[in-house]
């Protein structure tokens, strides 16, 4: 019975380090997508923005391998029944973030998109709210598993840097279609751009809402 | 042991095989049926529990049901307890929760009633008041813990993985706990009515300690549930788990706890001896049916969510087990009285 106790221990021990692994590594994808679309902006396509992309790339199929392992051990060892379909639902969710870094950063490096100067800094700014979402709702996944009184404290963040992102999107596509030096098919470029990276921030945003019912759910 | 005993007692070890079924249902149920153990470990650590808590602490509320009615033949015996083991297969089999002391105190009334015996009165309104008191205690000790638990995980929040290690660890221990109390506060439905007829010699067990005739015969009894507990109890698990109330593995723990407390608090000697010694009132030392602390115990989680989640008609059906079981086990007894008297010429009383 003891060293059925200690196994039981040493199970969730390495399961939850397994969680934090991953929640780190979504957060560390979000830093490192800010800082290659700041290079981006600032030197276009070139090697240090490879090696970002590289690492996001890194990130994301060690995710892939990370929730693969968290399911299948949810699952043979029945660990949390009443709350695993919600974390499986969770953490399928937060890697479609980490999915959709890697393919903008790929976007930028295949399409090599010509921004104009003046709509840079905007770009940079919807890049940061995205990114500010996903930090915030790393966060309260964190509180989600390790104490769930503080989820709210960080969800209503996520809503307002969505928000925060619709707004910037709609003002960068207005300029954009407002210029008549530029060609159509290059304003339907960096209108897709735009739409893309705000899309980070609406996942963020449905994985934000789930998350909320998880935890309520918990509570009662 | 003459064969002829093995014989009679066979229909008690098949109350304890059918009754088996109930027992780990009763304190594993909810468990198993939220998936927080596997049926394996806990028919392993049920089985342990039954039979220790029935050798070691079964006196006490094995007395009350032996004052009941004192059948005083092997065939009575026999019979009574055939006819209880019979109202509780016939029950089971509808995959409800049913109690061994209901189909007992059945079993013993229809003898009462086929010998002209007057029932003792006393015993009996000791025993029916128990029935009425203990879902309601488990009811109220459900909603108390059930507080304390959420007061509990609110003031000291535990990481999900942890939390869901600690209840495991808790419903381990407290079915384990819950598993004794029934054991020692049940077998004297199961056995008790053979112990003035029990032809066993004290055994010393390796100068450590020694097994009276009465524990012998509760170890037997104690083998028996052990074996329906194996056997027959998925369907039960199904019931409990499941029908009347979805269950959190929280409050799973808080039903366990709540209905081991009750079957405690109605079979231990030491905390009826401490409460007198004490000039306390005393609880009787009688035995309860742990299918009601384990429904009371459900309804007071439930009063606590305002009556959220629980499906009024599964309990409808598990009260109408309660009322028909004792009424089956009167009726077959009173029928099997006859023929064992006049058909194959055995005295019965």
């Amino acid at each position: 019975m003891l060293n059925g106790k200690i196994v039981l221990f040493q199970r969730t021990k390495e399961l939850n380090a397994k969680i934090t692994e991953f929640l780190n590594n979504i957060s560390e994808a979000a830093i490192i997508f800010r800082q290659a679309v700041t290079n981006y902006m600032e030197f276009g396509d070139n090697d240090d923005f490879e090696t970002k992309l590289n690492n996001v790339s890194a990130l994301e199929a060690r995710n892939d391998q990370l929730r693969r392992t968290i399911e299948a051990k949810l699952y043979e060892h029945t660990l949390i029944p009443e709350s695993r379909a919600d974390v499986l639902e969770l953490m399928e969710g937060l890697d479609k973030i980490v999915n959709m870094f890697e393919a903008r950063l790929y976007q930028f490096s295949i399409e090599k998109i010509q921004i104009n100067d003046n709509f840079k800094p905007l770009y940079e700014e919807l890049s940061e709210s995205s990114v500010n979402a996903v930090e915030a709702l790393v966060r309260s996944a964190r509180a989600f598993f390790v104490n769930i009184s503080q989820v709210n404290d960080h969800l209503h963040k996520v809503m307002f840097f969505e928000k925060q992102g619709d707004m910037i999107g709609t003002k960068l596509k207005r300029q954009i279609f407002d210029d008549a030096e530029i060609e159509l098919s290059r304003k339907i470029q960096m209108r897709m751009l735009c739409d893309d990276i705000d899309g980070i921030a609406n996942q963020a945003e449905d994985v934000a809402d789930q998350l909320s019912i998880y935890t309520i759910k918990r509570y009662l | 042991m003459s064969l002829i005993f093995l014989f009679y007692l066979s229909s008690g070890l098949f109350l304890g095989w059918a009754s088996g079924a109930n027992y780990m249902g009763n304190v594993f149920g909810t468990a198993v049926g939220t998936k927080m153990l596997s049926f394996t470990a806990a028919a392993l650590i049920c089985s342990i529990f039954i039979i220790f808590g029935a050798v070691y602490g079964g006196a006490g509320a094995a007395s009350t049901i032996g004052s009941l009615g004192s059948i005083n033949t092997m065939a009575g015996a026999f019979v009574a307890a055939l006819a209880a083991a019979f109202a509780i297969f016939m029950i089971t089999k509808t995959g409800l929760p049913v109690s061994s002391t209901q189909a007992i105190v059945g079993g013993i009334i229809g003898w009462n009633a086929f010998v002209g015996m007057p029932i003792d009165t006393s015993s009996l309104f000791k025993i029916l008041g128990s029935w009425v008191v203990s879902p309601v205690l488990a009811a109220i000790f459900a909603m108390i813990l059930m507080r304390l638990v959420k007061a509990f995980l609110h003031r000291f929040p535990l990481p999900l993985l942890y939390q869901d290690l600690y209840v495991r660890i808790a419903l381990i221990l407290t079915g384990a706990f819950g598993a004794y109390s029934l054991g020692a506060n049940n077998i004297g439905n199961i056995v008790g009515v053979f112990t003035t007829a029990a032809p066993f010699n004290d055994v010393d067990v390796m100068g450590i300690f020694t097994l009276s005739s009465t524990q012998q015969l509760f170890l037997l009894g104690g083998i028996a549930i052990a074996a329906g507990v194996f056997t027959y109890s998925r369907k039960v698990i199904n019931t409990i788990g499941r029908e009347i109330m979805e269950l959190s593995p929280t409050a799973a723990w808080v039903v366990v706890m709540s209905h081991s407390l009750v079957m405690f608090l109605f079979a231990s000697e030491n905390l009826h001896d401490f409460l007198v010694s004490h000039g306390l009132p005393a609880i009787p030392l009688v035995p309860i049916s742990s299918s009601e602390a384990v429904i009371g115990a459900v309804v007071g989680i439930a009063f606590l969510q305002r009556g959220r989640g629980l499906r009024l008609k599964s309990l409808g059906k598990v009260a109408a087990g309660w009322i028909t079981c004792p009424f089956i086990a009167a009726l077959f007894s009173f029928i099997a009285m006859f023929f064992m008297q006049n058909l194959f010429g055995q005295p019965v009383h």
